[in-house]
């Protein structure tokens, strides 16, 4: 179905942790204006597998390649500067900062003297926070007040106001109630068709069904297998998940 | 300042007590009220304490204030660095001795090293020698970070290990001798009659600081204003200005009331071959050196704290090393970059307090350590990270101080000095806890 170049191939990574295997030679790739859903149990190895695309982490070995060529991403700044953005489990928020000193971290709005500039970051704070979450008015207390959901729709607007052409979404939705999940799901969709290509890890299968274009599933560090979505019904990747084989008729 | 360096509360939606709501107006942090007003029940309650004993009262006299003030700047230039080491999560206890072997090299570069090439008394030996000590003061200070951020050593540990290994340093430099008497010139920053701006001075400083007070409110209403933020209450701003410069004035007003001793007089008399007779020249002393070199650090450092990148980074270093690492933030590199900056600030306070004494003893800055992360965390850094003003450091350093100065003046001895202090820190610490959770 794919043609072409990948935006982004992670080819045969491994990495350990002391004995552990987390990641173990896994191959997976990612196209413009796809949504690849990275499936597994916990500790199958998705969040690890990202960071070492984030740039949080550093493979043992293997290749990732950008537009076809080799990069070498040693540090979440040479991920960023790939144009990928991370949404990552934990969301990697400072509590005591607030929305836009969050947003803007490691990237912040300067004057011309080299200042911070608070109010620009507040003003372009205030207009993502307005098209992602009408609703968010703590725009002057540290994050450490938000709520669950709103603290993750901070991490969001973080990883969507940089013009990213790759995004990492690690399981975007856990902290948000059906509407705010439902808001997740249609910027997905529009970030989609706006040409970008998404990892999602994700575990409900509704989710990935509806918003993946494809589905990776890893158990125990190894890759089980990729899947189109819309070849497949939703108990084949389930069973995929629990028994780590790849239904024969998705070959 | 809780927590957020630019939290900016909006002031019309705030109910509450007369007191509450004046907080929210004028945008004091109530933390900030909190500590001036233990700063004057120290300051009253020694001074009556004073008029009820001896019936003198003797603390809020331009004298002891004026010593006050200079007695609190060698804590505070380093109190302003402690916030950063602190917030940061981490902790350096060898302040006190690395102030100790800085002053003690430059004691000997002024006294031994320099005058056989420059001559005694050459101009630039003061130059050179803070030029030297403060250098000396940033390299010592990046080896702790580097130990601490690169190898991965605790923070308590490497700086535990130079709180004895510079100290021991210091007395190897010299086999123990203490090296007197400083340059004439460098003597001067550590204050005293000459070391002092004189009443002119004094009052050209308080003209341009309340000019800078006034400029600013107007340029922070005028930036609101430009942004559609919510302002500040007109009564409010004028009272802010108000009060900061009754402040300065004030304070102008305690140095331009501190006169040169007698003795100084006189031999201002002899060296000028004036006629007056001393007991009718009175020469106020203004504001020492050493407590402008505070201000203009106590400044620069809040500049640096809620201004800069270098400052947002602290605090999100504090708030999540983790989070501030996938940001793109060189969590090691700020590491070494903040340790020597303490190293150059204890350098600092190596110049103003050797300069004080006009001697490099092996005592020097001896247990400053203690009060130095005292004044911080009296002054509203968290050891939990993350959270801390610079001028609450400033204001934790004057509280310790006044605490020690009053206590001297009583007549306490060092024990009981040291069990005071020790007290008010674990109550300053509680009530602070206590304050957080009332405020979350
Ligand atoms: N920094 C780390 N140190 C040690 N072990 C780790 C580290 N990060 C991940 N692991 C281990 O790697 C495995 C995969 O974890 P993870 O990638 O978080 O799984 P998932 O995101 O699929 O739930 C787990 O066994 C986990 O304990
Ligand atoms: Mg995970």
């Amino acid at each position: 179905m794919n043609t072409g170049t990948p935006l982004v191939e992670m080819r045969d990574i491994s990495i350990a942790f002391g004995g552990i295997k987390a990641v173990d030679h896994v191959t997976i790739d990612l196209y413009p204006g796809e949504v690849v859903g990275l499936l597994g149990h916990n500790g199958a190895g998705k969040s690890t597998l990202i960071k070492c695309l984030s740039g949080a982490y550093n493979a043992d070995s293997g290749q990732v390649l950008i537009n076809g060529n080799e990069v070498e991403i040693k540090n979440p700044r040479d991920a960023r500067s790939q144009n990928i953005e991370t949404i990552y489990q934990t969301l990697a928020l400072a509590d005591n900062l607030t929305a836009a000193g969050n947003l803007f971290l490691g990237r912040e709005l300067v004057s011309s003297r080299g200042f911070l500039d608070e109010s620009a970051m507040e003003a372009e704070t205030r207009k993502i926070m307005g098209r992602l979450n009408p609703n968010f008015r703590k725009f002057n207390v540290p994050v450490s007040a938000l709520s669950g959901g709103q603290r993750q729709s901070v991490a969001i607007a973080r990883a969507v106001y940089f013009n990213a052409k790759i995004l990492i979404m690690d399981e975007p939705t856990a902290a948000l109630g059906p509407h705010e999940t439902q808001m997740v799901s249609e910027l997905i969709q529009e970030l989609k068709t706006q040409g970008l290509g998404i990892f999602l890890i994700e575990h409900d299968i509704h989710n990935v069904m509806k918003l993946c274009d494809r589905a990776s599933v890893m158990k125990n560090g190894q890759l089980v297998g990729t899947v189109n979505v819309n070849e497949v019904t939703d108990e084949d990747i389930l069973s995929m998940i629990i028994l780590g084989k790849k239904p024969a008729k998705a070959a | 300042m809780t927590t957020a360096p630019h939290s900016r509360p909006a002031s019309n939606d705030v109910k509450g007590s007369l007191f509450s709501r004046f907080a929210a107006a004028t945008e004091i942090d109530t933390r900030l009220l909190g500590m001036a007003g233990a700063l004057l029940l120290i300051w009253f309650g020694f001074h009556f304490y004073g008029v009820l004993v001896r019936g003198e009262g003797f603390f809020l006299t331009p004298r002891n204030l004026w010593n006050l003030s200079v007695q609190m700047c060698s804590i505070g230039v380093m109190a302003t660095g402690m916030v950063l080491v602190i917030v940061t999560r981490n902790i350096d206890l060898s302040v006190g001795s690395v102030l100790g072997f800085v002053g003690m090299v430059m004691g000997l570069l002024q006294v031994e090293w320099l005058p056989p090439y420059l001559g005694l008394g050459h101009p630039a030996i003061w130059i050179i020698t803070v030029a030297v000590g403060l250098s000396l003061g940033v390299l010592i200070g990046a080896l702790n970070g580097v130990l601490i951020a690169y190898l991965a050593i605790p923070s308590f540990i490497v700086t535990l290990g130079g709180l004895m290994a510079w100290r021991g340093a210091a007395f190897l430099m010299a086999s123990g001798r203490t090296i007197s008497p400083v340059d004439s010139n460098f003597a001067l920053l550590g204050g005293g009659p000459y070391g002092s701006v004189g009443s002119t001075g004094s009052w050209i400083i308080g003209a341009v600081a309340c000019a800078a007070i006034i400029y600013g409110l107007f340029a922070s209403r005028a930036n609101r204003r430009k942004h559609d933020f919510p302002q500040r209450p007109v009564w409010a701003e004028a009272f802010m200005g108000a009060f900061g410069c009754a402040l300065v004035l004030g304070s102008v007003l305690v140095v331009d009331n501190y006169f040169w001793p007698k003795g100084i007089v006189k031999k201002y008399i002899e060296d000028n071959h004036l006629t007056v007779a001393p007991e009718d020249l009175f020469i106020a002393q203004g504001f020492a050196y050493p407590v402008l070199i505070l201000v203009v650090v106590a400044m620069l450092m809040t500049v640096l704290m809620t201004r800069t990148r270098f400052g947002r980074y602290v605090f999100a270093i504090g708030g999540n090393p983790e989070a501030a690492a996938l940001s793109g933030i060189n969590v090691r590199w700020m590491t070494v970059k903040i340790y020597a900056l303490m190293g150059m600030l204890a350098a600092l306070s190596a110049v103003i307090s050797s300069a004080r004494l006009t001697s490099a003893t092996n005592a020097l800055g001896q247990t400053d350590e203690l009060y130095v992360i005292a004044a911080a965390v009296i002054g509203g850094t968290s050891l939990a990270g993350g959270v801390g003003t610079i001028y609450g450091a400033v204001l934790g350093a004057l509280v310790t101080e006044s605490l020690r100065t009053g206590m001297v003046l009583i007549g306490f001895d060092t024990a009981v000095q040291n069990i005071v202090v020790g007290l008010v820190l674990i109550v300053a610490v509680y009530l602070d806890i206590i304050y957080r959770k009332r405020t979350k």
